[in-house]
């Protein structure tokens, strides 16, 4: 599946949702303050997010209101505010041999899957990729990682279950500096963010990683859940508040009505996203393009309409 | 839990308090508040829309009483409706059906359903005396299995699995052996799955069909978003699960999908998550919900935590101390232990009516731990008699402590000035008492308030 299609295919509820009401509002005449409002209701149906669906409206009411306009009009409208809110990230390039990312997220979210996935691109563009278990709290998770590391060809890093997460990071950041790794990806345990305990714990892997070299870590990627809610906003302020954090993964974009959040996240927070998880094959993570993703949720209307 | 949904309609009822009258102006303008609020919380469209109309009619046609503020009547009305859409009483498993009685989990992926499945068993087994036996039919996702091997183990409760086969056939299988094993209750754990993914809705048809679970039960994480309803119609629709279970309600999330499922399938949620712990497990209680959300607080949940680890007699006897000013650093460090025991200081106040608009964040739960090493440091003697404690022995516990002498005078500081103000209640008992000892029975008599 292609990048564009899978985006395509993944969103095409989320467009569905908005054309189809888009049809029935705009083409009863002119656009009044109620017309809005419907469409307000039902961008936020579609989980475009309460504040992204105000931006959207407010830009039509800016430029719209009063006026009689086609669907093609008013989608343009929208399209060019989608596009002002996204920004594509900036390129990604290997900061440093090893470049260490570290993947963080609430529980659930899809970090471990997530690893699986970007070790498997990256070997597969010929990179030797180590992966690290720092989730050494869950049940399991260590072997979940492991099955993804040998799935994927990647080196492996473990402790017990239980054991200090820094001191596997810190052991699989010296392995990846004497074996000559290229990435070096540390899978973290899922933590709330309201959990102070937990958060100082990923601190601390912070601090211990900088001892093998003060750059690590290069990245600090956070992974959200495309299903989760306006709950997306505080996790991503409150995790940035702590750590610089360079980039989100969006995950879980496969289903039926998301894709919303991510306009969601790009209006309030000024952190690119950089990978979208398109579904659970380990070639599912495309990397995230503004164009594809407006195209993805605005294009066909046009071609429905006809 | 919901204390967003709590805050912005604190803020919005609190302009309707001031106010002598409900009249369709002011009701109005809150209730657009009151929408705005929870389509904020993820509470979805259609059922908020149907939530404003409702508190609408009823506030306009109700007749307002004479000892109420109209504020307080429309929280009331609010609060009731709330309870309405979250199912009104709490929903229990039905364990009534033959042995063994069948739970079949079912969710999206990283939802919860394998911790639930964990923390059910346990709960079941402490709470109704069951003897579950946990199935692992989550064939898909790497390591599922292992985890739910580490979790069934860390607690004692088996765990049927056969590796990687087919998923219908271990559910059947499992059911068999629960069977066979003088199991009366088994729990199956199925694979995350997207309600769009004909094959695997499939799969759990087909496993309902064979085995006919006496529930089924839907996890859903509780920060999910206006996509709740959709996933859970579609899972209904297959399946008519019978309950429904609310993960990571220990985040900050508003947790409007709550209301969301109940109000589009029908089904209570019967289980909410609270914790990564297989014991942060509680029934979900609609009234103090509601209560909650609209910052009464939860005084009920409360009083139930500490009766679980307040022992009767203890408390007996420490009231005896207290009023005997014999209270010293032994029965100190015993109530700290106690009190440690019913959660962080700052989910315990936000239990607490009034008191959940703290500034619960600033509150230092490490302040706590520096008491306790301290008092741990001291030999039960110097515990007993605190006046033994020279500079020698002071410096021996601030070594022993890990933190400095100031700390350590700190905290005897914070002793006297506890027993200063026992001495007071004391006295004044006393005092009622005709200056006899108190036995741990006195109840100190009312004060008479002064008529005007």
């Amino acid at each position: 599946m292609g990048l564009f299609s899978a985006i395509k295919s993944g969103l095409a509820k989320t467009r569905d949702a908005l054309m189809g009401e888009l049809k029935g509002i705009v083409g009863a005449g002119k656009i009044t303050d109620d017309t809005l409002e419907e469409l307000e209701e039902h961008l936020i149906k579609a989980d475009v997010g309460v504040e992204a669906a105000f931006l959207l409206t407010d830009a039509l009411r800016e430029q719209a209101l009063g006026k009689s306009l086609t669907t093609e009009q008013v989608l343009d409208i929208m399209r060019s505010e989608a596009e002002r809110l996204l920004k594509d990230p900036p390129l990604f390039e290997l900061k440093g041999k090893p470049h260490v990312v570290l993947v963080i997220g609430v529980n659930g979210a899809g970090k471990t899957t997530t690893i699986g996935k970007l070790a498997a691109r990256w070997i597969g563009e010929g990179k030797k990729v180590m992966i690290a278990a720092c989730d050494t709290f869950r049940a399991a998770a260590i072997e979940q990682l492991e099955t993804w590391a040998e799935r994927s060809g990647a080196e492996f890093v473990k402790h017990q279950e239980g054991s200090d997460p820094a001191a596997v990071a810190f052991d699989a950041c010296q392995a990846a500096v004497a074996r000559g790794c290229d990435v070096v990806l540390i899978d973290t345990a899922g933590r709330l963010h309201n959990k102070d305990y937990l958060m100082e714990e990923l601190k601390k892997i912070v601090r211990v990683v900088k001892k093998v070299n003060p750059d690590f870590p290069h990245d600090m990627w956070l992974v959200i859940d495309g299903n989760t809610g306006q709950n997306t906003i505080n996790q991503t302020k409150i995790f940035n508040q702590s750590f610089p954090l360079t980039g989100l993964v969006v995950t879980k974009l496969d289903g039926t009505a998301r894709g919303g959040a991510v306009l969601s996240i790009a209006s309030s927070l000024q952190i690119p996203i950089r990978w979208i998880g398109m579904g659970e094959r380990i070639d599912q993570l495309v990397p995230f393009s503004k164009a594809e993703y407006v195209e993805g949720l605005f294009e066909n209307a046009l071609e429905e309409k006809n | 839990m919901f204390s967003q949904l709590t805050d912005s309609l604190e803020s919005t009822l609190k302009n309707l308090r001031g106010q002598g009258k409900l009249t369709e102006e002011n009701v109005a303008e809150s209730l657009r508040e009151v929408r705005r609020a929870f389509l904020e919380a993820d509470v979805n469209f259609n059922v908020t829309r149907d939530f404003v109309k409702a508190v609408k009619e009823k506030a306009l046609g109700s007749e307002v009483l004479n000892s109420v503020t109209p504020g307080q009547q429309i929280v009331k009305i609010i609060h009731d409706e709330l309870v309405a859409v979250m199912g009104g009483e709490t929903k229990e498993i039905n364990l009534s059906g033959p042995a063994p009685v069948g739970i079949m989990m079912a969710g999206l992926q990283g939802s919860g359903k394998t911790t639930f499945a964990g923390k059910i068993a346990l709960w079941m087994r402490s709470k109704k005396k069951r003897k579950p036996l946990l199935v692992a039919a989550d064939v898909y996702r790497p390591a599922a299995i292992k985890q739910l091997q580490v979790l069934g183990k860390s607690i004692g409760i088996p765990v049927y699995e056969e590796g990687q086969g087919d998923p219908v056939e271990i559910i059947k299988h499992g059911y068999q052996y629960a069977k066979d094993n003088g199991f009366d209750l088994v729990i199956y754990d199925t694979a995350g799955r997207l309600q769009i993914d004909e094959e695997l809705m499939q799969e759990l048809e087909k496993a309902k069909e064979a085995v006919h679970p006496d529930e089924i039960l839907f996890v859903a994480d509780a920060m999910i978003g206006q996509e709740a309803v959709n996933v859970a119609e579609t899972f209904w629709q297959r399946l008519s699960f019978t309950g429904v279970c609310l993960s990571k309600m220990d985040g900050d999330t508003r947790g409007g999908a709550a209301l969301s499922i109940k109000k589009m399938t029908g089904v209570p949620i019967c289980f909410i998550g609270v914790g990564e712990k297989l014991p942060d497990i509680e029934l979900f209680h609609p009234d103090r919900m509601a209560s909650r959300i609209l910052g009464m607080g939860d005084v009920v949940s409360l009083v139930e935590k500490a009766q679980q680890v307040i022992d009767e007699k203890d408390a007996k006897d420490l009231k005896k101390k207290i009023l005997n000013n014999t209270f010293d650093l032994n029965d100190f460090l015993n109530q700290l232990r106690t009190i440690k025991k019913l959660g962080r200081i700052k989910d315990i106040l936000g239990l607490i009516p009034g008191l959940n608009k703290l500034p619960l964040d600033q509150i230092d739960e490490k302040q706590l731990v520096y008491v306790e090493a301290i008092l741990s440091s001291m030999t039960p003697k110097e515990r007993k008699k605190p006046q033994i404690l020279d500079g020698s022995r002071k410096n021996r516990i601030a070594k022993g402590s890990g933190t400095e002498i100031s700390r350590v005078n700190a905290v005897l500081k914070q002793y006297d000035d506890m027993k200063e103000m026992f001495k007071k209640v004391g006295d004044m008992a006393r005092k009622q008492n005709n200056g006899g000892q108190i036995g741990s029975n006195y109840t100190p008599p009312k004060v008479k308030k002064k008529r005007k």
